[in-house]
């Protein structure tokens, strides 16, 4: 075990409280679930479920230049993101390589500040305010603040999340569109929402002060009871963002897996722009990836899971299991793998878990989309 | 004739054993305990040996698998796989609701019954889980 001495959100008592379980998670005691995984998950498919995801980074640009800053760091244009707009993209290195996923929001406050806020994933949160450092140099306008360890972040996911949630703003939150953010009050307090989310559902995260995290926890909890609102731990998390074919840092991404092998060609502007990696990343496009993203749905019962290879059906080794696991949602086993680009076509597979053979069957992704 | 959990003998892995006698031969019967399942929560597959396959003691003899991750299964015994509990794959529920009845894994005619003397009585074992929990 390391000695590596584990953060806390603020959050933690309502977990613990709640007969949690908790795990080391990049770096954060997190609750891996508190009942049962498959059930936090099916809450979140019929009803919601409230995930703490304060363990994610968030990083504040405030003043002149922000956008700039950022449409240099991200693969997908900033400088266009007008006040209320969210967007996916990808911070790379030179060589393409995928530094981390991330969500960029451009808010502007009550008293008309205006600043840009970037969320990262825990585990590289670090390396990515390593990164952007250097880079405020050339900006000095820029103030630059990690604002983690002050705020708290909580997600509502589920079909009944905006209905439910809408009275306890000061405003409804369903009239964000996808991908749109405010700043309104929450139990008299200022909060960030944003129409976004990791599940396949509809709803909505939330990021307020540290201190009021608990009191916003325990009234969307008491708001949804009624509803079938629970909690749900980085388990429920994991199942439902792979069954909406969502990447994880790590998995789907790497340093090594640039964002068009992972099949995010959507998240990347290269257009009459300028950004770390840009030219690795056009040069990609331009002549084909290595490997390609896609979907399997193992045969039987058995889930094939990270690392797992992938064969022909001839027994050839041609990629490797990237995320899998069973689909509570559907019912048996879904998994996501890189593959050869030249077997990208092809619709059978074979998976290899440990030393046992499965067949495997090619299958578009999402593996779950939700009822419109 | 319901097994009692009180009288049966627990591995640090959370099998555990019921020794009986059958024609002469000396019968292990194992599972695995409600501690252990309660645990690995939401269970989606198990994989049982072939009867006929002889183990070692302490060799992993199939594997349970819940949504978040495996767990090999190890035969506290050395002999021969005689029986498995072939339902119990598609009816995991059943194993959550009754662990130490329905829930029976496989039977091993036992060769070397060495690996016996490492396993724990119900009390030690609670004591571990108390521990560990």
């Amino acid at each position: 075990m390391s000695q590596v001495q584990l953060s806390s959100t603020p959050l933690d008592r309502c977990h613990r409280d709640a007969g949690a379980r908790m795990v080391p998670f990049a770096g954060w005691e997190m609750p891996i679930q508190y009942d049962s995984i498959v059930s936090e998950h099916h809450a979140c498919r019929t009803a919601a479920a409230l995930f703490d995801v304060s363990h994610m980074g968030r990083l504040r640009f405030d003043g002149e230049g922000s956008a700039e800053l950022l449409d240099r760091l991200m693969t997908r244009r900033v400088t266009d993101l007008a006040v209320g707009g969210v967007r996916y993209g990808l911070i790379c290195n030179r060589d393409g390589g995928t530094l981390d996923d991330v969500l960029v929001s451009h808010l502007k406050t009550p008293s008309d500040t205006r600043y840009h806020l970037l969320v990262v994933n825990a585990a590289n949160r670090e390396k990515i305010v390593d990164w952007i450092k250097p880079h405020l140099e050339d900006f000095p306008r820029v103030t630059f603040s990690d604002r983690t360890e002050v705020t708290a972040m909580i997600a509502v996911q589920g079909p009944l999340a905006m209905e439910t949630c809408k009275r306890l703003f000061s405003f409804d939150p369903a009239r964000l569109k996808y991908y749109q953010a405010a700043i309104t009050d929450h139990l008299s307090k200022p909060v960030i929402v944003s129409r976004t989310g990791y599940t396949g559902e509809d709803g909505f995260e939330i990021v307020c002060r540290a201190e009021e995290a608990t009191r916003v926890w325990e009234n969307f909890l008491l708001a949804g009871r009624d509803a079938g609102f629970r909690p749900a731990g980085l388990g429920a998390r994991d199942t439902l963002r792979m069954e909406a074919g969502m990447p994880l840092y790590g998995h789907e991404l790497s340093e090594s897996i640039d964002p068009i092998s992972a099949g995010l060609r959507f998240a990347c502007n290269i257009k009459d722009r300028q950004f770390i990696g840009r030219d690795a990343i056009a040069d990609l496009i331009q002549s084909g990836t290595r490997q390609v993203r896609i979907g399997l749905l193992p045969e039987g019962k058995r889930p094939a899971r990270d690392g797992a290879e992938v064969l022909d059906l001839d027994g050839n080794p041609v990629g490797t299991v990237v995320s899998g696991g069973p689909s509570p949602t559907l019912g048996h086993p879904i998994a996501m793998a890189m593959v050869d680009r030249e077997h990208a076509d092809a619709q059978a597979f074979q998976v290899d878990i440990r030393g046992k053979r499965s067949k495997a069957t090619r299958t578009k992704l999402p593996f779950y989309k939700r009822p419109q | 004739m319901a097994r009692d959990k009180s009288k049966l003998l627990y591995a640090e892995t959370h099998e555990w054993v019921d020794v009986s006698e059958e024609g002469g031969q000396k019968i292990a019967t194992i599972g695995i305990s409600d501690f252990a399942i309660e645990q690995l929560n939401d269970l989606v597959y198990m994989d049982l040996p072939e009867v006929g396959k002889t183990v070692d003691a302490g060799d992993e003899f199939g594997e349970v698998e819940s949504v978040k991750a495996v767990s090999p299964l190890y035969s506290p015994v050395g002999g021969e796989v005689v029986e498995v509990h072939s339902d119990l794959p598609d009816n995991l529920e059943g194993l959550n609701d009754d662990p130490y009845d329905f829930g029976w894994i496989v039977k091993i005619k036992i060769e070397d019954e060495s690996g016996l003397e490492s396993l724990m009585d119900f009390a030690a074992y609670q004591k571990q889980c108390a521990e560990s929990g």
